[in-house]
């Protein structure tokens, strides 16, 4: 790695980190929308991806390259318990069911001692390297790009356009909609694990409702048209904040006032290109 | 031959109202059958209860001699059936062609992994996928709209493509809902020329039809509906003259006073 590359990692590493990591949490949030679902779980998900990869590396301090893979494993237990019951159903019962879960999984964080409880947990080795962070952000963006154009792909889009309709093509609208759900819980999860290693601490409150808001909206200002929009619309809503330093106490009204513009101005997000899907 | 598709005293009722009550309905492989009656009379109600969008409150429907009553409607088009939609519901930010790529779904058989990968064997279906398509444009004579937005074609294009893309996997049966409705007389004519090659290449077609020209040029059989009750079952022939089609369009009285001044008066 020449010099100048490392040092400057080395001076930004938390920001560059939070690049990455914030890209998978937009794409875990774009599988959802992509097939018309509305999630406010993912950083349900996220925290239960980073709490048990803590609870792995701290207590049996397994090696990372292990941890990882394990991280998904309770947020996929946790989107099938919440999805199967939902996602037989048309409407917003996601939605108001992973509210709920983000809610619960912070209660039982604050109260379980063995979790931290409100003090958190603390003394995480940082073991989550850029590479390992962008590698996975570089896979997940081509798999899904992949995705976009192609049978499946476009039955996504027929869910999202018709419900109705997609169904009488032959669609089973409860199976991709389950299908999404669990990508995105194995997105998230990651991002949870590989955002716990890099920060060295982590606690109830950056699970709760806030970041599932901020995680939807960098979707909502990249727009869903291919999968580099979300990820653009995270790098933006990532960055704004350390451009606009001062103005610490107005960061959380910028960034109200960009999802109120894009939701009015740009209904398809800033990258509004739109895939062509029939020719692989 | 077997029946393709049947219906026994299948019955929907909402809160004592019969939309559709206790229908038998036979539908012979090879056949373009009319299913007319007056508004109301739950002819769509019954195409929703064929292509399983709601569920029966009581009977039966057999399609190829499956009982098919608790599939959900996908399940249905796998099996061969498929329909159109009253109001056309294209995919409208989709292509021409991805439209009709959308129909294939039935085709569709690339895993997940296959997907990612783009293997050989992703590639090899998607082409032939894309030819069935094309194919599939040109029949219907939407060929050279192939790569527009959907949402762009005018309304009687709309209604062909809506068409292409239920029989691009080459179904059993395509149920049409009304599919001359706001087309002109020309390309009502075309329409019927499609329906007849639609059947001659081994699709059966059960419409829904209120321009009876239409239903008298291309049925081979005809079942009127009115209340939710099937009054008659025939040719298309017999419908003209049979007494309680007559009633049922024109109501009692103007039917006797019709029957008595001339016999062979049509509806």
């Amino acid at each position: 790695m020449p010099e100048w590359l490392d040092d400057f990692l080395w001076t930004y590493q938390n920001l560059v980190h939070a690049l990455g990591i914030n890209g998978l949490l937009a794409l875990s949030m774009y599988v959802v929308l992509a097939v018309g679902q509305l999630s406010l779980g993912q950083a349900a998900f996220m925290g239960l991806g980073a709490y048990s990869s803590v609870l792995l590396t701290l207590k049996l301090d397994l090696p990372f390259l292990a941890v990882l893979p394990l991280s998904c494993v309770a947020p996929v237990l946790f989107a099938l318990a919440i999805g199967v019951p939902t996602l037989r159903l048309s409407g917003v019962y996601l939605a108001i069911a992973t509210i709920g879960l983000g809610e619960v999984l912070r209660a039982v964080y604050l109260n379980v001692d063995w979790l931290g409880g409100a003090l958190g947990l603390s003394g995480i080795p940082g073991r989550a390297e850029s590479w390992m962070i962008f590698g996975l952000l570089g896979v997940a963006i081509l798999a899904l790009w992949a995705v976009g154009r192609s049978a499946i792909g476009r039955a996504m889009a027929a869910i999202r356009e018709d419900e109705t309709a997609a169904q009488v093509m032959g669609i089973n609208l409860a199976r991709y909609r389950l299908g999404a759900l669990l990508a995105s819980a194995v997105l998230a999860g990651l991002a949870g694990a590989l955002g716990a290693h890099s920060s060295s601490f982590i606690g109830p409150n950056e699970y709760g409702f806030e970041p599932a808001v901020t995680i939807l909206s960098f979707a909502l200002l990249g727009g869903i048209g291919t999968p580099l929009g979300p990820v653009v619309g995270a790098w933006i809503l990532t960055l704004l904040p350390e451009v606009l330093r001062g103005f610490s106490d107005l960061r959380l009204v910028f960034n109200g006032v960009i999802i109120v513009l894009a939701v009015l101005f740009l209904p398809e997000g800033l990258l509004a290109l739109r895939m062509r899907r029939h020719a692989a | 031959m077997t029946t393709l598709l049947r219906t026994l005293a299948l019955t929907l009722h909402y809160a004592g109202l019969f939309a559709v009550d206790r229908v038998d309905l036979n539908v012979q492989p090879g056949s373009v059958h009319a299913l007319i009656g007056p508004n109301g009379a739950g002819k769509t109600t019954l195409f929703n209860l064929i292509s399983g969008l709601v569920a029966p409150t009581e009977g039966t429907v057999l399609f190829r001699g499956l009982d098919v009553t608790s599939l959900p409607a996908d399940r249905r088009t796998a099996l061969g059936l498929a329909r159109t939609f009253q109001t056309s519901r294209i995919f409208g930010a989709m292509t021409v062609l991805e439209n009709v790529l959308t129909g294939l779904q039935p085709r569709c058989f690339a895993g997940l992994i296959a997907t990612v990968l783009r293997t050989p064997a992703f590639y090899r279906e998607e082409r032939a996928l894309v030819a069935r398509a094309r194919d599939t444009l040109h029949m219907v004579g939407l060929s050279a709209r192939a790569d527009l937005p959907a949402a762009t074609l005018p309304h009687g294009e709309q209604r062909l493509l809506e068409i292409a893309r239920a029989i691009a996997p080459e179904p059993a049966l395509l149920l049409l809902d009304e599919p001359a409705a706001g087309m002109n007389p020309a390309e009502t004519a075309a329409l019927a020329n499609l329906v007849r090659r639609i059947r001659d290449l081994g699709t059966s077609v059960l419409l829904v039809e209120h321009d009876m020209g239409f239903v008298m040029d291309i049925s081979d059989a005809v079942t009127v509906l009115n209340f939710g009750r099937c009054i008659f079952q025939g040719t298309p022939a017999a419908a003209r003259q049979a007494p309680e089609v007559m009633e049922a369009y024109l109501g009692q009285k103007v039917a006797a006073r019709l029957a008595a001044r001339a016999p062979r008066m049509t509806v």
